[in-house]
């Protein structure tokens, strides 16, 4: 493995942070093309595994940043990825929460609101076909993907249990 | 008739941390869904309608939707000690976990049958996420302008592989200025 330059994908991460309006759905594709496409950091296959296995925990999917910092560079390499993620997010949120308390109704607020609404729709959509290119290699892993979100559109079911079938499908050779 | 800002119930920073804790660890598969159960029915700190302004404003906002929902909680009843606290609880268990599953992927994840299972949800995760997206797009209003800056924006990261940075530092001032004249 390359040495990695902590520094450097620490600044990185923190400015993606600073912009990350959709979160980290809406950050992947640029985390993505930072560590695989630009730093040859990870391969595709290390990386969608990296982000399968932080969906499988238990807590918020954005911990897949946490893991490829741990992937890098142990847990000086965890720290400089999940740092990022805290500080703008918990600083202007307390900021804008403590406004928005105050003035619910400012033209502001709705203008943001509505304004940047469809933009954060349009980066997770891209999120979702980058990340479907990524894992899926042939016609049989994009029907998985369609189907599941077929099922997750059409039924209520506990999403645990798609995810184990497709685990299933995976060790039967499916996909 | 009701009003809700009068019947804040107290919420010490402990309960904060704790609750936020069995959220997160019980977050598989996404952590919204958790989060309104802890919130608006088992503790009931919040009403629907306050959880759903709550979600809307930490949405909007950079960061992890969920994650700037905590941070509004644990803010709104004990101050920034309470956010602290909420977050602490929210985030200290999962990095921990995450780190755990590295190792052990570390010591098994060349095991082929491990591989072809993790490929296998990779693909149903790509799935769930899509259909995450499909679930939002319903609540754009049925008028070109949004669908435009949806498309622009799908355009540059998902087709032409601009970096985020440039695509939302051109369009999110104009979207804005624009919903600004619209007043809508």
């Amino acid at each position: 493995m390359d040495r990695v330059d902590l520094g450097a994908l620490f600044l990185h991460f923190l400015a993606l942070w600073c912009v990350a309006v959709g979160g980290p759905s809406a950050i992947l594709p640029d985390i993505h093309r930072y560590v695989v496409e630009v730093n040859h950091l990870l391969t595709n296959r290390e990386f969608a595994e990296i982000y399968t296995l932080a969906q499988v925990a238990p807590g918020p999917n954005v911990m897949y940043v946490t893991l490829i910092g741990w992937h890098l560079a142990g847990w000086a390499g965890a720290a400089a990825t999940t740092v990022p993620l805290l500080v703008p997010a918990t600083t202007l949120t307390l900021l804008v929460g403590h406004l928005n308390e105050r003035y619910p109704n400012a033209a502001i607020f709705r203008a943001v609101r509505s304004g940047l609404m469809p933009i954060t729709i349009g980066l997770m959509f891209a999120s979702a076909t980058i990340l479907m290119r990524t894992v899926n290699h042939d016609w049989r892993g994009y029907l998985i993907s369609l189907l599941t979100a077929a099922v997750v559109l059409g039924r209520p079911w506990n999403p645990l249990w798609l995810l184990g079938a497709g685990a299933l499908a995976g060790v039967l050779g499916f996909v | 008739m009701q009003q809700p800002e009068s019947n804040k119930p107290s919420v010490s920073r402990l309960e904060l941390f704790l609750t936020f804790s069995r959220i997160t660890l019980s977050s598989f598969g996404g952590a919204l869904f958790w989060a309104r159960l802890g919130l608006v029915e088992r503790q009931r700190w919040l009403s629907e309608r306050e959880f759903a302004e709550l979600l809307t404003l930490g949405q909007l906002l950079p960061g992890p939707n969920v994650l700037n929902l905590t941070v509004l909680v644990g803010y709104r009843f004990a101050g920034w000690s309470g956010a602290a606290a909420a977050v602490s609880g929210y985030l200290i268990w999962p990095f921990l976990v995450v780190i755990g599953m590295g190792m052990a992927y570390q010591h098994y994840g060349a095991l082929p049958q491990v591989r072809q299972a993790l490929a296998g949800m990779s693909t149903v995760a790509a799935g769930l996420l899509l259909a995450t997206v499909i679930k939002l797009a319903m609540v754009l209003p049925r008028r070109w302008r949004p669908w435009i800056f949806g498309a622009f924006a799908f355009a540059g990261i998902g087709l032409l592989r601009w970096p985020l940075l440039w695509v939302i530092g051109a369009l999110a001032p104009c979207a804005v200025f624009m919903a600004w004249r619209a007043r809508d």
